[in-house]
C-alpha cells in the first residue's frame, strides 16, 4: 500500500501551479528583474548633468561667453532677454545671466529651490570669477569617490530586494488565497480530512521556494549589470532573505484571510505595501524622516529587512549583530500567521 | 442499525442581522437509511444546498440536530470527513493540474482510500490521465470532481446537483457511478431538480419546497399518493369558456378519475384506469357540445406529485419563490 503525504501533496500542487502558470513566473521574476535592471539604470552614476546656461543678448554678457565655451561643464544658449526668461521658466535652462545696465553688474537669475539650479549658480559662478582673475584662498585637495560600495546604486539595489521579498509575499500569498476561495476550492478542500494548518504552510512552503531563484536572479543581474559589491556573507544574506520571506508570507496570508474579492485583496494590499515603499528606506534612508515619526517607521518589517540587507551586503555584518532586526521581522511573521490561522475564512 | 443520516428540525436564517434575513429551511426533517440512494428533489431556492452543507458540516445551521453515521459535528469532525465523500454544486478545481495529480491530491487526506487509478476508471476518465483541468469538458470536470469524493472511499456520499448542464449521456454516466457506489452497499445523497432522474436513481425522495420537506417516499409511492398514475391531458376548443365554471368540477366525477387541476389551455386529470376514464370523457365532450383541440395520456410522474402539493411546476416554482 502505497502511503500519502498530505503536507507534499499540496505542496507539489503549489509548484506545479505555479510553473504551469506563465503569468505568475513572469510577475514573480521577471518583472523584479525589469524593475531593478530599469531603475538601476535610471539612477546609475553618471558623468554630473552638464549646466545649461542662457546668456541675454549684450556686450558685457557675450565676453563671458568665451570662458564658458571653453568648459565642458556647461551648454550656452544666447538669445534675447525675453527668450532666455521663457526657456528658463519651461525648464530648457538651468540659469540666466544678464547684465543690468543701471546697477552696472551682472545678474543670475534662476529658481533657489532646485538643486539643480542652485548647482549651476555655484559652478557658474566660481567658474565667470577665476576666469576674471580670482585666486583661491584656502588650499585644499579632493578625494572622489566612485567606486563600488558606496554608489547610490549599491544603497538601492538591497532597498528593492527587500521591496521584491514584500511584493512577493504578498501578492504571491494573497492572491492565490482569495483565488482559492473564489473557487470554492478551499471550501472543498476543508470539507476533507486535510488538516488546516498544511494548507496554510504549503502555500508559504511554496513562497519560499519561489524565493530561491528569484533572489539568485536579482542578485546575479546586479551583479552583472551594476558590478554591486558584496560584502558580507552568502549565508547571511540566505539567512536575512528568508526571514525576510517568512514575514512577508504571514502577512500576505493575514491579508488574505477575509477577502472575497480580487478588488478587495488588491486594494488591502496597495494599503499595506504603500507605506512601506514610501517609509521603509527602499529608495532613501528611511532616517530622513522626522524623529517623530522614527518609532514607526522603524517597526515596519520592510525598514528592518532593507536595513539588514545593506548591513549584510554592503557592510559585511554577521548574522549576530543582525538579531534585533531579524527577531522583529520573525515576530511580524509569526503575530501575523496567527492570527491568519484564527481569522481565516474557509468558505 | 441507525440511519446513515438523520436531522431534525433544521432552520436555517442567512443574514439574521441584515433587515432582510433570508429563512432558507423552516424544520426541515430527514432520516437516510444505509445503503440507500436518497434524493432531495426540489426547485431553485428551495434550500437543497443549504441541506446538504449543513449536513457535511460545512454550514452552521440555525437550529435543529444532525446526526451522521452515529456521529455528531463538533465532537467527531476527523472522524466523519474521513467517512464521507463531498461534491458541491460549484468548485472549481484547479485548473493547471492534471486529472490524477489532482485525484492524487485528495487522497492524500484520507487514512484510507481507494486507488486514485481505480477511481478514475470507475468515472471513466482514464483516456485522460495527463490532462489539465482546465482541458476537460463541463461532464468531465463533474465527474473529476465525483472521482475527488470517491477517492476517500466514503460510506456516505453527498451529491448537490452533480447532473445540472450536463447532457444526457454524462449524466447517465453520473449515474451509473451512484448506483456502483449503492451496489458497494454504501449510502448516497443526491440533490436535483430533475424529476426523472429522481426517479429512475433514487431508493426514495424526499420533495423539498421553501425551505422544508412536503413528502418523503419511494419514488412509487409518491406517485401513488396521487391516486392513480396515469395522466390525461387535453384541451377543448374554446378555452376561455371551458376553464373555469361548471365543467372543471364535472371533470372530477368521470370514472376512474382521482384528481384534476385546470393547466395553461386545458386541464389535466390524474386517472386511475385510462380505458375506463377516456370513453367516459369523450362521451361528456360530446355531450356538451365542445370539440377536442388535443388528448394526451401519459404515466404520472414525480412532476405531477410536485405539481399536486403545491400548486406550481417544479420549474416555474422558482420565480414565484418570495423568501418569507
Ligand atoms: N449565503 C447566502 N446568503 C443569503 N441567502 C442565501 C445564501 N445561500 C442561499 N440563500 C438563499 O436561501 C434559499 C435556499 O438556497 P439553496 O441554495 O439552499 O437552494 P437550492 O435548493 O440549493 O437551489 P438551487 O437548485 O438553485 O441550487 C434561497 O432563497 C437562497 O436565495
Ligand atoms: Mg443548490
Amino acid at each position: 500500500m502505497r502511503s500519502y503525504s498530505p503536507f507534499r501533496e499540496l505542496f507539489l500542487a503549489r509548484m506545479r501551479e505555479f510553473y504551469r502558470e506563465p503569468a505568475a513566473v513572469f510577475w514573480t521574476y521577471g518583472f523584479p528583474i525589469l524593475l531593478t535592471a530599469g531603475l538601476g539604470l535610471a539612477f546609475r552614476n553618471k558623468a554630473p548633468e552638464q549646466i545649461h546656461v542662457g546668456l541675454a543678448d549684450s556686450a558685457e554678457v557675450a565676453q563671458l561667453a568665451t570662458a564658458l565655451d571653453a568648459d565642458e561643464r556647461f551648454i550656452v544658449e544666447s538669445a534675447s532677454a525675453t527668450e532666455c526668461a521663457r526657456l528658463l521658466r519651461v525648464g530648457r535652462i538651468d540659469i540666466m545671466v544678464s547684465f543690468d545696465d543701471e546697477a552696472g553688474a551682472y545678474e543670475y537669475r534662476f529658481d533657489p529651490t532646485q538643486p539643480e539650479a542652485v548647482r549651476a549658480r555655484l559652478l557658474l559662478d566660481d567658474t565667470l570669477q577665476r576666469s576674471a582673475g580670482r585666486e583661491d584662498v584656502l588650499q585644499v585637495a579632493e578625494v572622489q569617490v566612485t567606486e563600488p560600495g558606496s554608489r547610490y546604486i549599491d544603497f538601492l539595489v538591497p532597498g528593492l530586494i527587500g521591496m521584491n521579498l514584500m511584493g512577493g509575499g504578498l501578492w504571491g500569498i494573497g492572491f492565490v488565497t482569495v483565488d482559492m476561495r473564489i473557487r470554492k476550492l478551499l471550501k472543498r478542500l476543508v470539507a476533507t480530512p486535510m488538516r488546516r494548518r498544511d494548507l496554510l504552510l504549503s502555500i508559504i512552503s511554496g513562497r519560499m521556494v519561489f524565493t530561491v531563484p528569484e533572489m539568485t536572479i536579482l542578485l546575479f543581474v546586479a551583479w552583472l549589470m551594476f558590478k554591486i559589491p558584496f560584502a558580507g556573507s552568502l549565508l547571511s544574506f540566505a539567512v536575512v532573505a528568508a526571514v525576510g520571506a517568512l514575514s512577508f508570507a504571514g502577512i500576505g496570508l493575514l491579508v488574505a484571510s477575509r477577502a472575497q474579492k480580487l478588488e478587495t485583496i488588491s486594494g488591502l494590499m496597495n494599503l499595506v505595501m504603500l507605506p512601506m515603499w514610501l517609509c521603509s528606506g527602499v529608495f532613501f534612508s528611511s532616517e530622513r524622516f522626522p524623529a517623530a515619526l522614527q518609532p514607526v517607521i522603524q517597526a515596519l518589517p520592510l525598514t528592518q529587512l532593507n536595513n539588514a540587507l545593506r548591513a549584510v551586503m554592503l557592510e559585511g555584518s554577521g548574522l549576530g549583530s543582525q538579531w534585533m532586526r531579524l527577531s522583529i521581522l520573525t515576530a511580524w511573521g509569526v503575530v501575523s500567521f496567527l492570527l491568519a490561522l484564527k481569522w481565516f475564512r474557509w468558505t | 442499525m441507525s440511519d446513515a443520516v438523520r436531522c431534525c428540525d433544521l432552520r436555517k436564517r442567512y443574514d439574521p442581522r441584515k433587515k432582510e434575513p433570508v429563512d432558507a429551511l423552516v424544520g426541515l426533517d430527514l432520516e437516510v437509511r444505509h445503503g440507500e440512494c436518497f434524493g432531495l428533489l426540489g426547485p431553485n431556492g428551495a434550500g437543497k444546498t443549504t441541506t446538504i452543507e449543513i449536513l457535511e458540516g460545512l454550514l452552521e445551521p440555525t437550529s435543529g440536530s444532525v446526526e451522521l453515521l452515529g456521529m455528531r459535528w463538533g465532537s467527531d469532525d476527523n472522524q466523519l470527513r474521513q467517512r464521507i465523500g463531498i461534491s458541491l454544486q460549484e468548485t472549481r478545481l484547479a485548473e493547471k493540474l492534471t486529472v490524477t495529480e489532482t485525484v492524487r491530491l485528495f487522497r492524500s487526506f484520507y487514512r484510507q482510500g481507494r486507488d486514485p487509478g481505480e477511481v478514475l476508471e470507475v468515472v471513466s476518465l482514464t483516456d485522460k490521465p495527463n490532462a489539465w483541468v482546465q482541458k476537460l469538458s463541463g461532464g468531465q470536470k463533474q465527474r473529476l470532481a465525483v472521482a475527488c469524493a470517491l477517492v476517500g472511499d466514503p460510506q456516505l456520499l453527498f451529491l448537490d446537483e452533480p447532473t445540472t448542464g450536463l447532457d444526457p449521456q454524462s449524466r447517465r454516466e453520473i449515474w451509473e457511478i451512484v448506483r456502483q457506489q449503492k451496489s458497494r452497499g454504501y449510502t448516497t445523497l443526491i440533490t436535483t431538480h430533475y424529476m426523472d432522474e429522481a426517479e429512475r436513481l433514487c431508493d426514495r425522495i424526499a420533495v423539498v419546497d421553501r425551505g422544508k420537506v412536503i413528502a418523503v417516499g419511494t419514488p412509487d409511492e409518491l406517485i401513488a399518493r396521487l391516486g392513480g398514475d396515469h395522466v390525461i391531458e387535453f384541451a377543448l376548443e374554446n378555452p376561455a369558456e371551458s376553464q373555469d365554471g361548471p365543467l372543471k368540477e364535472s371533470y372530477s366525477e368521470l370514472p376512474s378519475v382521482t384528481g384534476s387541476r385546470a393547466e395553461a389551455d386545458g386541464f389535466v386529470l390524474t386517472v386511475r384506469e385510462p380505458h375506463v376514464c377516456l370513453p367516459a370523457l369523450l362521451e361528456h365532450t360530446a355531450r356538451s357540445n365542445y370539440a377536442l383541440a388535443r388528448l394526451t395520456t401519459r404515466h404520472a410522474s414525480l412532476e405531477d406529485v410536485f405539481v399536486n402539493l403545491t400548486g406550481r411546476h417544479l420549474t416555474e416554482a422558482d420565480e414565484e419563490h418570495v423568501p418569507a
